[in-house]
């Protein structure tokens, strides 16, 4: 890739370090945000909701699930609403944004072959668009809680912690499935076909108290099981996560965040004629 | 002080892509697929404030020339060296969003080209002028013709202020009218001390605009001088081999 030094020479053929692509990735910070506010706003911008459609969508599955659950778990799960809904939005925060990030690579094949990039930013503005996006579903959670008479918890102030971890995680799940899928199309179907699936695997909808112990290793092994846990916990259950759960959670946020990066740096050179 | 150096530089590709997994289970397992060179052992200096026309058929690596000159594709051997700021303006309507307006899309490309949108501001009023899309800049460029969109980009490109300009066949789709003021305004950049390097099947555009051509042919040089030479000799070439 490229290096550009102090002298502000363009150098390609060498491979770029570390420290040389995140200097890189700071001078796009420009276009990062130009990509952000492109994303917000082009999506929506002959619809009348507008952007209301990022709140309306989950608010409109939140009555769903409600409707159809609340009364299944009612013995389980007081406020069934919050229970569901503050673990779901991290849930749709993490399946769209690994969704948008492998669509946006491919939608913008044909500007990286024209102008000069760094290629992760692409998968970098799909995250800080589905952060923008997460923030305001929980705020609007947080106006439903009000309206529901949910009990508010002073354990919210972690939320944007969690959030933060759960962030990282999907960065790292992003990077290593957007270059995946500049190969393989094939990763894109599999994705979609396997989220749903991974969805009843984590216990957003039900409470894991009902998962039978011949099946309880699979949520034990789901990574996305503690992070959806460090988000619900200080929101539902008003008290911080368990420290083991939040260490386990950091621990593979960082493990994705990292093996993803590698895998991406391993092969963005090669993204060239395939996109 | 050469603004673009390529030493050594070739681009191949694998002549056959694996899609899908289907196709890595039935053809992974062959040997080595051959490669395909677009450029093949490119070296060649462009100094500072100098124009230059590449020339050559279809497929004979001038857009892949220019794509390593902008840093755009990392060359698979050699080493390309860019300095200074350098803007590709690369095939037509790329990094203009069809929902954006006009003037929305100014201040997009231009965060592509490496500009904030304080430095897009200041030179809005002049890229609008000057691609003459006046009484549309605030609707969608999605209802623009290629004429405006092709207006639009060359304006972007000239305005941001930069020491190096690539230009990849851009200039055959305005009218005569917006021509003469494209070239125009190639004349000031060079004027300017500027580099200008021009990729066209349009060899009289060449020989009025650059000094120096570069012919390509199948991934190597096939000459390199003076305009009119390079391009008396290619002409004589294509009729020979036609």
């Amino acid at each position: 890739m490229i290096v550009q030094d102090q002298e502000r020479h363009n150098v390609a053929g060498a491979s770029l370090r570390a420290w040389d692509e995140i200097h890189d990735l700071a001078a796009h910070a420009n276009l990062l945000i130009e990509l952000v506010h492109r994303d917000l706003t082009v999506r929506y911008k002959r619809s009348i909701f507008g952007f209301l459609w990022t709140l309306l969508h989950p608010l409109l599955l939140m009555a769903i699930f409600t409707v159809v659950f609340s009364h299944l778990f009612r013995r389980e799960t007081p406020h069934y609403e919050t229970y569901f809904l503050s673990a779901y939005i991290a849930w749709n925060f993490f399946s769209q944004t690994v969704t948008n990030a492998m669509a946006s690579v491919a939608w913008n094949g044909p500007l990286m072959k024209r102008v000069r990039v760094p290629r992760s930013i692409f998968t970098l503005s799909s995250i800080v668009s589905g952060l923008v996006n997460l923030v305001l579903s929980m705020l609007a959670l947080l106006v439903i809680m009000l309206i529901v008479r949910a009990p508010l918890f002073p354990s919210l102030l972690f939320v944007p912690i969690s959030l933060l971890i759960v962030g990282i995680f999907t960065l790292g799940v992003s990077l290593t499935l957007t270059a995946l899928s500049v190969f393989f199309a094939d990763v894109r179907e599999m994705v979609q076909a396997g989220l749903p699936a991974l969805l009843y695997m984590t216990p957003v909808i039900y409470p894991v108290s009902i998962v039978p112990a011949s099946f309880r290793w699979i949520v034990d092994w789901n990574p996305l099981t503690y992070l959806i846990e460090i988000v619900r916990a200080p929101i539902y259950d008003g008290h911080l996560p368990d420290p083991r759960t939040t260490i386990a959670a950091l621990a593979i946020s960082l493990i994705s965040l990292l093996s993803g990066w590698l895998i991406f740096r391993r092969l963005a050179p090669s993204f060239e004629g395939r996109l | 002080m050469n603004a673009i150096e390529l030493k050594g530089v070739s681009v191949r590709y694998r002549a056959e892509k694996v899609r899908s997994l289907k196709e890595l289970v039935v053809r992974g397992l062959r040997p080595n697929r051959p490669f395909f060179y677009s450029l093949r052992s490119v070296t060649l200096a462009i100094a500072n404030g100098e124009s230059v026309g590449i020339i050559g058929s279809n497929g004979a690596g001038k857009s892949t020339l220019l794509r390593v000159a902008a840093g755009i594709i990392q060359p698979s051997e050699g080493v390309a060296i860019g300095r200074g700021s350098i803007v590709p303006l690369m095939e037509l309507g790329t990094g203009f969003e069809a929902e954006l307006s006009g003037r929305e899309n100014i201040l997009f490309n231009g965060a592509l080209l490496g500009r904030t949108r304080a430095q897009m501001r200041a030179q809005m009023d002049a890229i609008i002028e000057f691609s003459g899309i006046e009484p549309f800049v605030d609707a969608p460029i999605r209802t623009y013709s290629t004429g405006m969109i092709a207006r639009l980009a060359f304006s972007i490109a000239t305005a941001v202020d930069a020491e190096t300009i690539l230009l990849d066949e851009i200039l055959a789709v305005g009218d005569a009218a917006f021509r003469e003021r494209c070239d125009e305004r190639i004349r000031t950049f060079v004027r300017e001390g500027r580099t200008v390097v021009l990729v066209s099947h349009d060899t009289d555009a060449v020989l009025t605009l650059c000094r120096r051509t570069l012919w390509l042919s199948h991934g190597e040089i096939a000459g390199d001088g003076r305009s009119e030479d390079v391009i008396r000799e290619y002409e004589t070439h294509r009729t020979d081999a036609g």
